[in-house]
């Protein structure tokens, strides 16, 4: 009877008359790493946007702790700095130094004392091996270094679960494995991840929940051992298959 | 003759400097004002125009924020497009009218018609300023937990600023220059005070010389802060690394807030060593 940390029940989003998502199904329990892949196009994004209310819903409901968070009277920015997401594209803000940017939100949104943030923002930038940096801007680091600072930056408002949305998509291939890195020390110590990836070495090795995704719906989802090694649905199958090989 | 020119400027300055002075210290004081006031005037403006709505927010709140856009629109395309000198006669005669009251005192009339001016240009400077800052940046700030004005105040306006801060500039400029309209009702500025000394002594030349190497003193000291300014908004163009010691006192102070540690302890019972 663990209870589920999230729960996406007949998710669908609609842009227009273009339907992206269709009666999506799953839930999160604490601790898992869940990995989501699936063709470009295939609406994994627009699935992480939504459970971080970026997007709206069209209908379907996601609940946190059992409560829906997409209804009535919600206070989004609560729930959002519980939920923390890290983006393809880092947007780490430009106005700010490392440090900054890992105080901001505990500062303004949780309010925690200036000093007390400080720490903890040195804490989680060692975690991710960048407190050397503490004083640089965002265009005076590298790409990788950018999204472990992104990482920093969300597990310094001490998240319970944390959405990634390929995140090592935008680095150049030296730096891809930097941030693997700091994500499979994440996995280690237990954090609650959802994570959007082409990486199939990850979603194989360090996901203990692989979804796979293809037309706004879910074709197939399971263990990695199931899914990459018995995958029981032709389009996974294919889908593997390509991306395997190519 | 140089000499000639020289001795004029010379008789004039004698005669005249503390009244050429005043009027510099007038052009000025009013053009700090204005441009100060008016970028006030175009954060305003330019932060409710793009205070953003959808759908599904209530319809009350729609109507609300479309009619503040139009109303916006309408100021900017007025006071944009049409002259100043024209928009103080406009006051200045207008203000009677409508209200009753005329204003007596030039100074608040001037510091007013310049500000609405300039905040009109301001104004689509700080909404294009806005809308050129990345949504990856208003995204990162949601995705934390900010809400729509802690994102404008902490993000996107210190952005805003830095990106618009040579529009100010410019804005600044033309206001020191296009304040001398303003003696169309009677505000003595540097440039009136050229037709005041040169119609009483007939020194039409010297007093213009003066007059233009007053006025670019006045551009080129602005535009000499302003490059001080925008390199200062930019930042320092490198970084030092912060030492290990330094960093292990200070992060060794802060403890996990869970009960069981922190998950990245050893001690956690969930941790499950370096390897998997
Ligand atoms: N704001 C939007 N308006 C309209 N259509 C959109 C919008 N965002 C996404 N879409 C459409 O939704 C579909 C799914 O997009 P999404 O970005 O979720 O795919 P994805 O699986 O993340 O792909 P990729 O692997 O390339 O990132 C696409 O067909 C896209 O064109
Ligand atoms: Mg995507």
């Amino acid at each position: 009877m663990s209870e589920h940390i999230l729960e996406i029940r007949h998710l669908s989003k609609a842009f227009g008359s273009h339907a992206v998502l269709k009666d999506i199904d799953f839930t999160v329990d604490k601790g898992d790493v869940t990995t989501i892949i699936g063709a470009s196009g295939s609406g994994k994004s627009t699935l992480l946007r939504c459970i971080n209310l970026l997007e709206t819903l069209t209908t379907g409901e996601i609940y946190f702790h059992g409560k829906d968070v997409t209804k009535g009277k919600v206070n989004a920015s609560a729930y959002r700095a519980k939920v923390g997401m890290v983006f393809q594209s880092f947007n780490l803000f430009n106005n700010m130094t490392v440090l900054g940017n890992c105080m901001i939100g505990q500062q303004k949104v949780s309010h925690v004392a200036k000093t007390e943030a400080k720490q903890r923002a040195l804490f989680y930038l060692s975690k991710v091996g960048m407190a050397p940096y503490i004083n640089a801007r965002p265009d005076q680091i590298s790409g990788g270094q950018k999204q472990r600072v992104a990482i920093a930056r969300a597990l310094a408002m001490e998240p319970e679960v944390l959405l990634f949305d390929e995140p090592t998509s935008a680095l150049d291939p030296e730096m891809v494995g930097e941030v693997l890195e700091v994500m499979k020390s994440l996995a280690r110590d237990n954090m609650t991840m959802l994570v959007v990836t082409h990486e199939m070495a990850f979603a194989r090795d360090v996901s203990n929940h692989v979804v796979y995704m293809a037309d706004g719906v879910i074709e197939e989802e399971g263990t990695p051992e199931k899914i990459f090694t018995d995958p029981q649905n032709q389009r996974t199958r294919d889908f593997l298959k390509r991306i395997l090989n190519g | 003759m140089v000499t000639t020119l020289l001795s004029d400027i010379g008789s004039l300055w004698a005669k005249y400097g503390t009244v050429y002075l005043t009027g510099i210290a007038n052009t000025l004081i009013l053009a700090v004002t204005a441009t100060v006031i008016g970028c006030i005037i175009g954060f305003f403006c330019g932060i409710l125009q793009t205070i953003p709505y959808d759908a599904n927010d209530n319809i009350l709140k729609r109507i609300l924020l479309k009619l503040i856009r139009i109303v916006i629109r309408v100021y900017v395309e007025v006071f944009r497009g049409t002259p100043m000198i024209l928009q103080a006669v406009f006051i200045y005669y207008g203000l009677p009218y409508f209200f009753g009251v005329s204003f007596k005192d030039i100074w608040t009339v001037s510091i007013i018609v310049v500000s609405i001016n300039t905040g009109a240009y301001m104004a689509e400077s700080v909404r294009g300023g806005i809308m050129s800052i990345d949504v990856g940046q208003f995204e990162g700030a949601k995705a934390i937990g900010m809400n729509h004005w802690q994102t404008m105040l902490y993000v996107v306006l210190p952005q805003t600023l830095r990106n618009i801060m040579p529009q100010i500039g410019n804005n600044y400029i033309i206001n020191v220059k296009d304040t001398s309209v303003m003696f169309i009702i009677g505000f003595s500025d540097f440039f009136a005070v050229h037709k005041m000394v040169s119609g009483a002594v007939f020194k039409y030349f010297p007093s213009a010389f003066m007059e233009m190497a007053g006025y670019l003193c006045m551009t080129l000291l602005a535009s000499f802060l302003l490059r001080k300014v925008e390199k200062k908004l930019k930042g320092k163009s490198n970084y030092e690394l912060v030492g290990e010691d330094q960093l292990v006192m200070a992060a060794g102070t802060y403890s996990y807030p869970s009960e069981a540690g922190s998950p990245f302890d050893e001690v956690n019972k969930d941790y499950k060593g370096e390897n998997k």
